[in-house]
């Protein structure tokens, strides 16, 4: 029995991850439709985000809050996450609706971008970066209106942004010579988020070893998937982005801003991946790769639930994380230790936490081979679907 | 007598092929062994990139998995070149770090140097075939097509990584130590003559794709790539087609990991990581998608800018990719071969005032004005990839 709880609950402690990574991908890909494969690179930002919120309050005048940095650095996730998330819908996703495949490939450009950015920013980097992006959009301000009128303007709009790339490259090095500067502020290597005092034991119930950094990532799951279902169910923008997912033309017709809607939409679900950034950054060191090792897992569970359905979202998280824990810990034989030998192989083989993905990950094409449209697909009678 | 100022027609006709020729005689002459053998790997890279033309440029199919079937065929060949040198009985080397001591049975017919040969590209081409057969018959596509894709790539990689006792898990087999015809793989006269293997497999992969693409086969690919619902409801079966074709470039995947892994010198699970594929993608769409020489160039200009980049500044390749990215996306959506095709250098020169040879009368076409009321008539020009549903 206890076998059994246990299975459970480490089983629930995956899904919440998987539940938290996914819940953001939902309302970006399940609502919108828009692949966002830098979706892990948000969630990254939001591990990084922690780690400086701790810094920062480790020492200096906010000490009192350290305590509790955990709590704060949520809201700051969310909203750096978010903000970047934006920036990427005003600047890339715009220009693509409607395109999923060109999306995908920008947005996994962007995902690279993303990666060794956190690698290598230093201040140095980080004032040229600044320096550049000005130049270049400053760059129709120095120049005469009637040059921005010619047929060659185009060229001259990229012209001036190689100038401007050139311009930040030089500064950068220019700045790198100064030792301060040029020490990057993370690294490449991973970086240690160190729970707070209160997240580091672990809580005994009915025999089941319960850490409670698991519990709090639990709660915090139950939380944002309580706001997002609010969110969306009854506020007034919900109720907005609803109407946008289900018509869009009907929508704007009625003066719905659907333009306001997508960008509102957009730092939601990306604010969600900061949240569950900062999950993740509880469970244990976390570097720049970290969007790799969740991305296609938590596209899975949003595809395994259905589109456009945050309850089947929840529940294809939840099972796959108990799948992922009973073939990857083999628990299987614990709790049926007289099975036959040819079964016990099989198991066996599998338990493994690489060996669990590959079964995970068959398990789940098989399925889609029965149920291509996931577990609680939509209705409707599209010719494309 | 007088030279006469047009060549001969046998030159104007067949001169691409002359090049050809001409540089894959001259090159491994000029250039030392190590550039040589770069080369000799990008060009290889360029037959699995004709393959990700194949599904993605003519058929609309993003495959983000290509890679399983590179390494398919590279292990292919990595396993027959681990057992070629051995004496009889003896097992490779690893095998003995995990404490086997019989050569497990799939190794076996890989002993036979005919079997790997048909090997290399029939089992890439086989799982590829299941592995599409199982998705297009369910009408899975565009993204989720993708993602199904990475999935299966991520099922390869982890089942390659974690098995240490069957295939060493992930340091990979190596090849450069093992012998061919009594030469070893890794000396620079065999790695000349895979060089010269390579350049007639690209031509032929080349000329393969292009017989394909050319005739009503390629016209049913780019029916499926522009209306899939009109082509089904016209009486063709999509799913045959996207199988088929999806077969081919597994293949032509199976054939270019072979290559590639003889002269790196080293097949391992990295070749299955997801970046790796993702790369394919992008080689495809610098070259110009739906276009199969911008497949080989873009394979081979992106991976000599790679490796010229990292040898220099290793950190900024990540950044230059990813604007790559970007770039093909919104501003290159057809590559530089569709952008030559398309007259862009002869757009560049209209700006600054040489204008181009017009139908019209001269600069009416170009004025800037005719410009915008043609785009306000027209609408704004957004070319329509047709890749898939709306949102």
């Amino acid at each position: 029995m206890t076998a059994l709880f246990d299975t459970l609950f480490n089983g629930l402690a995956i899904g919440s991850v998987l539940m938290l990574a996914a819940l953001g991908l939902a309302v970006v890909f399940g609502l919108m439709g828009v692949i966002n494969m830098a979706h892990g690179e948000l969630m990254m930002l939001g591990a990084y985000t922690t780690f400086v919120v701790q810094n920062l309050l480790k020492s200096g005048p906010l000490e009192v809050l350290f305590p509790i940095y955990i709590l704060i650095s949520i809201p700051i996730a969310f909203l750096v996450s978010g903000l970047v998330g934006l920036l990427l819908e005003k600047t890339v996703i715009r220009r693509l609706y409607g395109r999923p495949l060109e999306t995908l490939l920008a947005t996994w450009g962007v995902s690279l971008i993303l990666q060794q950015f956190v690698r290598s920013v230093s201040t140095a980097f980080f004032l040229a970066l600044l320096a550049a992006v000005a130049l270049g959009l400053l760059a129709p301000r120095f120049t005469p209106a009637a040059w921005w009128r010619q047929r060659w303007t185009p060229l001259l709009k990229a012209g001036s942004w190689i100038v401007a790339l050139v311009v930040g490259i030089g500064l950068g090095s220019l700045l790198g010579e100064q030792r301060a500067l040029q020490q990057p502020w993370f690294s490449a290597r991973n970086i240690d988020v160190t729970a707070p005092e209160w997240l580091r034991g672990s809580i005994d119930l009915g025999g089941v070893t319960m850490p409670t950094a698991r519990l709090f990532i639990l709660a915090l799951t139950a939380l944002a998937l309580v706001g997002v279902n609010w969110f969306l169910q009854k506020s007034a923008w919900g109720i907005r982005i609803r109407a946008v997912t289900q018509n869009r033309s009907m929508s704007s017709c009625l003066g719905i801003p659907t333009e306001t809607v997508d960008a509102l939409t957009f730092f939601v679900g990306s604010g969600l991946a900061g949240i569950a950034g900062v999950a993740v950054s509880l469970l244990g060191s976390v570097g720049p790769n970290l969007g790799g090792n969740y991305i296609v897992l938590a596209f899975m569970v949003v595809v395994l639930g259905g589109l456009g359905k945050l309850w089947g979202t929840v529940v294809a998280a939840f099972v796959l994380g108990i799948l992922d824990y009973v073939i990857g810990s083999g628990s299987l034989l614990l709790l049926w230790p007289s099975m036959p030998a040819a079964l016990n192989g099989v198991i066996s083989f599998f338990a493994t936490t690489s060996m669990a993905k590959v079964l995970v990950f068959v398990l789940i094409m098989v399925f889609l081979q029965f149920r291509p449209a996931g577990m609680f697909p939509q209705k409707g009678r599209m010719v494309e679907a | 007598m007088p030279v006469s100022a047009t060549p001969p027609a046998f030159v104007r006709r067949w001169w691409p092929w002359i090049l050809i020729v001409a540089a894959t005689l001259i090159l491994p002459v000029i250039l030392p062994p190590f550039r040589l053998n770069l080369l000799g790997r990008f060009l290889s890279l360029g037959i699995v990139a004709l393959g990700v033309d194949l599904i993605w440029g003519y058929t609309g199919l993003l495959s983000l998995g290509q890679g399983i079937f590179f390494a398919l065929g590279g292990y292919a060949l990595g396993m027959h070149l681990s057992l070629n040198s051995l004496e009889p009985g003896q097992l490779p080397e690893f095998f003995g770090l995990y404490g086997v001591n019989s050569l497990p049975a799939f190794w076996q017919p890989f002993s036979s140097p005919l079997f790997t040969l048909v090997a290399i590209w029939v089992i890439p081409a086989l799982v590829a075939g299941i592995l599409g057969f199982l998705v297009f018959r369910n009408r899975i596509k565009g993204v989720y097509f993708s993602i199904l894709t990475q999935a299966a790539l991520l099922v390869f990689f982890n089942f390659f990584n974690g098995q240490q006792k069957l295939i060493n898990g992930t340091n990979g087999l190596k090849t450069d130590t093992a012998k061919v015809f009594g030469e070893l793989v890794g000396s620079d006269a065999m790695q000349r003559n895979l060089f010269w293997l390579t350049v007639l497999l690209v031509i032929a992969a080349f000329l393969l794709c292009r017989w394909l693409t050319s005739g009503r086969f390629g016209d049913a690919l780019v029916a499926i790539r522009d209306d899939e619902p009109r082509m089904r409801f016209t009486g063709y079966n999509p799913t045959a087609y996207k199988t088929l074709v999806f077969t081919v470039a597994g293949a032509l995947a199976g054939i270019s990991g072979a290559l590639y892994t003889v002269q790196s010198g080293i097949i391992s699970p990295q070749f299955m990581a997801v970046p790796f594929s993702i790369e394919m993608v992008i080689w495809v769409a610098v070259g110009g998608r739906g276009t199969l020489l911008g497949a080989v160039l873009g394979a081979v200009l992106i991976n000599y800018a790679k490796s010229l980049i990292s040898e220099q500044l290793p950190e900024t390749w990540l950044f230059v990719q990813g604007a790559l990215f970007l770039l093909v996306v919104t501003a290159l959506p057809d590559g530089l071969v569709g952008w030559w095709r398309q007259g862009g250098p002869g757009q560049i020169l209209a700006m600054f005032g040489w204008p181009p040879r017009s139908a019209t009368y001269p600069g009416l076409d170009l004025d800037p004005s005719m410009l915008a009321e043609r785009e306000a008539l027209e609408g704004p020009s957004s070319p329509d990839s047709g890749t898939g549903g709306g949102r």
